[in-house]
């Protein structure tokens, strides 16, 4: 059960990542995870929502690399997790140009900056399985 | 019990741009609004007075019937600011449509304004900011179609020769566009060799950033028997939205224009066979090549290999954005109504030099946001009712 009145769903969604920890949700409704963090499910608007911490795999559903003047390229892809939810990341760690479709890979917390609470990244997981 | 919307029971009867390109600084998106209103309006034969519908959107504004109204001093009986990004003027026939089938109105006018070239794209639609998005910095929305693009390539084959087929036919158009920003030729390796902005998307595979507005006069099919011009009737509308951020879009290779699309043919009575040609939001080289998908002109995942070869260009086997489209005509960052005035004035028989001979059926598609929403609507002439 959600109270918005003492936590919000980001809130405790970056509580999980301070703790290197990628938390997501599951609508206990249907049994299906989804993903950003929400009060209410997504489909049945049930409340009866259980957080769960993830095992951190993934695969890159797509990928593109913006450009920005004066900067070194950048990756920005979207991670299919592997308990069924997808999110916007970047993949680090290898040339943004190297990141590709398919590619396995694992989270680790980003501390954030004077921008940004902490952020999900992820890391070329091998094989991973 | 569900009540649908009647086949050609109304019409375009005005349709005209603002200024386009760069225009005189301290002008406001309200001031274009306005001055492609009263060409609308001339267009037809209609007065202010006659106007009792105002459906607007803009980027920069955020009340825009109120906003408009105040400008022209009118007092419009329905209004509707319905704003879901470049397909929202789709959505404002659709809208109006009901409003004038149910008499709620007689005479509507869909209106947009944009300076965003003179105020810069930042300022002119500034990104809300996302806790799940906003940290990575994609280019938004560019980042979000040059993903669905990279989708598309991986999974059908699509190459960025493909797509730059698209950026050349579309310039080709527009060299046959008096009204058109761009006035030189484009080849497919210059748009290969432009800068790169997110891969796989050169700068030739994004829409221009220019000001411009423009507005289109809506009313019953009787009236607009009496008026100047031939009407242009409404067919079939669709309309549909998906998600907001590219992100939550379930599957970056299809959009919702494979909802929106088979609800306006189903509506119009015809088939992809009877349209004579297409006006589809390009904000980006991957969208026609979607749309001539999801629309039912070619299978899924051929619409890269379709439009090799200058298939979509001109004296190709399909007219698509005649006008030389958001790539190299006009794309003021809502283009849907631009969209939406190609298409009637090819049905007219307005295009010149690159009028599509017996032009009697034209589908205009819009799309917003990340291809969040989707909006289809298919004009006839009166040879189709």
């Amino acid at each position: 059960m959600s109270d918005l009145m003492k936590q919000s769903p980001l809130g405790i969604y970056v509580g999980h990542l301070n703790k290197g920890e990628l938390a997501y949700q599951v609508c206990m409704d249907d049994g299906k995870a989804f993903f950003y963090p929400r009060a209410v499910a997504p489909e049945t608007g049930s409340s009866n929502i259980e957080w769960r911490v993830s095992k951190g795999l993934g695969t890159v559903y797509s990928t593109t690399v913006v450009h920005y003047k004066g900067e070194a390229p950048l990756n920005v892809a979207l991670i299919d997790m592997d308990e069924g939810y997808r999110l916007m990341s970047r993949v680090e760690g290898i040339d943004a140009m190297d990141v590709k479709i398919g590619m396995r890979v694992k989270f680790k917390t980003h501390p954030g900056d004077e921008k940004n609470l902490p952020y999900p990244v992820f890391t070329p997981a091998g094989d991973a399985k | 019990m569900t009540k649908t919307l009647k086949r050609g029971s109304i019409a375009v009867v005005g349709a005209a741009e603002s200024d386009l390109g760069q225009v005189a600084q301290h002008t406001t998106p309200v001031d274009l609004m306005a001055q492609a209103t009263m060409r609308a309006l001339d267009d037809c034969g209609l007065t202010l007075k006659d106007v009792d519908g105002l459906f607007v959107a803009a980027s920069q504004v955020r009340m825009g019937p109120m906003q408009l109204a105040e400008y022209l001093r009118i007092k419009p009986k329905v209004f509707d600011g319905t704003q879901i990004g470049g397909s929202s003027f789709m959505s404002h026939v659709a809208h109006a449509q009901a409003a004038i089938e149910l008499g709620l109105c007689e005479v509507a006018v869909i209106a947009y304004g944009s300076t965003q070239r003179s105020v810069s794209r930042a300022a002119a639609s500034p990104r809300e900011f996302n806790p799940y998005e906003s940290p990575y910095r994609p280019i938004l929305p560019i980042s979000a179609y040059a993903m669905a693009a990279a989708r598309h390539m991986h999974q059908y084959g699509t190459t960025r020769e493909h797509l730059a087929e698209v950026a050349v036919a579309a310039r080709q158009w527009a060299l046959m566009n008096p009204k058109a920003w761009e006035k030189e030729p484009l080849t497919i390796e210059q748009a290969l060799n432009a800068r790169m902005v997110s891969y796989p998307f050169t700068v030739r595979d994004c829409c221009l950033v220019v000001d411009g507005g423009g507005a289109i006069v809506l009313t019953s099919a009787a009236r607009a028997k009496t008026l100047k011009k031939k009407p242009v009737y409404v067919l079939g509308v669709g309309e549909t939205l998906s998600h907001a951020n590219i992100s939550s879009m379930p599957d970056l290779t299809v959009t919702g224009a494979a909802i929106s699309g088979p609800q306006a043919f189903k509506m119009a009575g015809v088939t992809q066979k009877d349209v004579n040609m297409l006006s589809l939001y390009d904000a980006f080289t991957i969208t026609p090549i979607l749309f001539l998908e999801d629309l039912g002109f070619v299978p899924k995942g051929e619409g890269g290999r379709f439009v090799a070869g200058g298939t979509i260009a001109p004296g190709g086997k399909l007219a698509v954005n005649t006008s030389g489209g958001g790539l190299s005509y006009c794309h003021p960052g809502m283009y849907g109504l631009l969209v939406i005035i190609e298409a009637v004035r090819q049905v007219r028989g307005e295009c010149g030099q690159r009028q599509v001979k017996g032009c009697d059926v034209a589908l205009a598609h819009g799309n917003g946001g990340v291809m969040s929403s989707q909006c289809t609507v298919i004009f006839g002439s009166e040879n189709t009712l």
